[in-house]
């Protein structure tokens, strides 16, 4: 009786072990999945455009009759609207940080930094609508020759929108810095602010820029923002006061309309989300392997 | 040389305090942002709620519109995706933190699951297009839908699950273990219902994440004009990101009043759940004394 029990709680076991593994397994066949569904649409794409022309043309007009396939305008525009959000967000960032780890009392900085992760959980519809009809506008007082669609406005609120995900990686990275060296620089007669600068901000500067490549991913990504307020129009060019598009917001343009699916324009959403899957991918890794080698570092001090 | 040593404290005073002077405008600055953000919005779409406004259909005149399909899509999506993702997310976890030898195996799902955290949502669309909506013949799916948002949900829920876990003291591992239980059952009867709380708050944020998220939805081609409340898994659907980006992307002033009101009641849905949340972890929150 008593063995039965046993072998059925065994049976049990390695049933539940089976169940536990394949869990763990949906993440990896997840990006397995990621690969395969964007690099067999991608090939497609390019038995019919040759991936240099892709690479290398200065116009992206897949939609129009004369099609050109050059990446480099979404690129562009990628990169222009989370450049400009990086430029916002990092100084800002840091400040916060460091000042929540270095200054904030214990209870201040319970208070605090809840508030600044509120920004994380806005929808970024929101954030979208928010750029387009108040932030736009509000910058055309300043800048009347802005038009409606440009890339400074949604960098701008993509800057607020990044903003925890790098204070909240920098703060935990300042705060982890070991006392021990906090107490050797004072020890030596540095002041609070000069311990911060010069002993403190240098030892947690592996974990501070890990912080900020996954910002930087994380801007790169960001779609609906980008979509609502940078307008739909490719555009080689580094003037914030232009209108440009994305390959996020290329991706939903092209979802949102109705072609065919199995053209070449359909297929081109697949090869732009390929081209920024290893973007996001790069800065990522980059991202954690910094963070790792921190951790690593810490753990030996 | 007193002098020169004073006049050095006060510099560094003055720096110190120049300091703390940007840094509490930085948190200004962010404060404002939030405070702009939802006056904003409120201002705009306020007098647009109505019990009219959340029991009606969208409709081409704006004064008419609204947004009954877009909320109960909404939720039908996220009760789907979350009996989707907790199931596989607890899994997961559990195998990580309970079960898996600490090898390459381990090490490796660790890192893809670090990685696919930082995936942008839309790729998570494409994802979900191919293989859902073509390669499962799902269609433009509630189910499509949910599956995709689950894929996407699943990294946040592990971390969260897994740090849930790990807070359970090993001496209630330990204490099973010594009256015979097996791994399996130890976890089952102990260490999962201890750690529940704060598997569920982490879940509920990684729902609300999920569901704010329009992007992915639009990819893999939830429509943006519904008739029609969905009512079973394989019907059509919208999501209100989605009817909030469609109104918002019409030139007239009235469909961004709508899109503004639809945004309220998301912000309001969002904030309930993350109420939640945070009643769970103050409610159930244990300070081990071992």
């Amino acid at each position: 009786m008593r063995e039965a029990t046993t072998r059925r709680a065994l049976w049990q076991e390695r049933i539940m072990l089976l169940l536990l593994t394949v869990c763990a397994l949906v993440s990896v066949a997840t990006t397995l999945a990621i690969v395969v569904a964007l690099t067999v649409e991608a090939i497609g794409f390019f038995r019919v455009v040759p991936i240099w022309r892709f690479l290398t043309e200065r116009e992206w007009t897949p939609l129009f009759a004369t099609k050109k396939f050059g990446i480099l305008p979404l690129v562009c525009g990628t990169m222009l609207t989370a450049g400009i959000a990086m430029f916002l967000a990092v100084p800002l960032a840091l400040l916060i940080a460091t000042y929540l780890a270095e200054y904030a009392s214990k209870r201040r900085r319970q208070r605090l930094k809840p508030l600044v992760e509120l920004l994380a959980g806005i929808p970024s519809v929101l954030y979208g609508y928010f750029a387009l009809l108040f932030v736009t506008p509000l910058l055309q007082k300043f800048l009347p020759s802005l038009p409606t669609f440009n890339a400074l406005s949604p960098g701008i609120v993509l800057g607020f929108m990044v903003l925890p995900t790098i204070a909240s990686l920098s703060e935990d990275a300042i705060y982890a810095v070991p006392r021990s060296i906090r107490e050797a620089s004072l020890a030596l007669g540095a002041t609070k602010l000069q311990t911060t600068v010069h002993a403190v901000l240098p030892a947690a500067s592996s974990g501070i820029i890990a912080a900020c490549l996954l910002g930087f991913a994380r801007a790169i990504g960001e779609t609906m923002l980008v979509t609502i307020a940078a307008g739909l129009m490719p555009n080689l060019t580094l003037n914030p006061l232009e209108p440009v598009e994305t390959m996020t917001a290329y991706i939903v343009q092209v979802a949102l309309g109705d072609i065919p699916r199995g053209t070449l324009e359909y297929r081109t959403i697949f090869t732009v989300g390929l081209a920024l899957f290893v973007i996001v991918l790069v800065f990522n890794l980059m991202g954690l392997f910094l963070r790792e080698r921190f951790l690593r570092t810490l753990r030996r001090m | 040389m007193t002098t020169t040593i004073a006049a050095k404290r006060r510099r560094e005073k003055l720096l110190e305090g120049l300091f703390l002077a940007t840094a509490w405008l930085a948190l200004a600055l962010v404060i404002a942002l939030l405070v702009a953000i939802l006056a904003d919005v409120v201002a705009d779409g306020w007098a647009r709620l109505s019990w009219k406004f959340l029991t009606g259909f969208p409709s081409r005149r704006p004064e008419e519109a609204g947004i009954l399909p877009a909320w109960v899509g909404t939720l039908y999506v996220m009760a789907l995706t979350a009996f989707i993702a907790l199931p596989i997310g607890v899994g997961a976890a559990v195998y990580l933190e309970e079960f898996a030898p600490r090898n390459w195996f381990a090490r490796l799902v660790e890192l893809n699951i670090n990685n696919l955290a930082g995936v942008p949502a839309i790729i998570y669309g494409l994802l979900g297009l191919q293989v859902f909506v073509r390669w499962c013949r799902m269609g433009e799916s509630v189910l499509a839908g949910a599956c995709t948002l689950a894929l996407m949900s699943l990294p946040v829920i592990i971390v969260a699950s897994r740090e849930a876990l790990r807070a359970v003291p090993n001496s209630i591992r330990e204490a099973a273990l010594a009256l015979g239980a097996t791994k399996w059952q130890t976890v089952r009867d102990h260490v999962l219902p201890l750690a529940l709380p704060g598997i569920l708050t982490g879940t509920i944020l990684a729902l609300s994440r999920a569901i704010g998220e329009a992007a992915p939805l639009i990819t893999i081609g939830a429509l943006t004009f519904v008739a029609f409340v969905p009512k079973s898994p394989f019907d059509p659907f919208t999501v209100l990101p989605i009817q909030a980006y469609n109104w918002v992307s019409r030139p007239q002033p009235e469909f961004h009043q709508n899109a503004a009101a639809a945004l309220l009641v998301l912000l309001a849905l969002l904030s309930l759940m993350n109420g939640i949340a945070t009643y769970l972890r103050n409610r159930y929150q244990q300070q081990w004394q071992i």
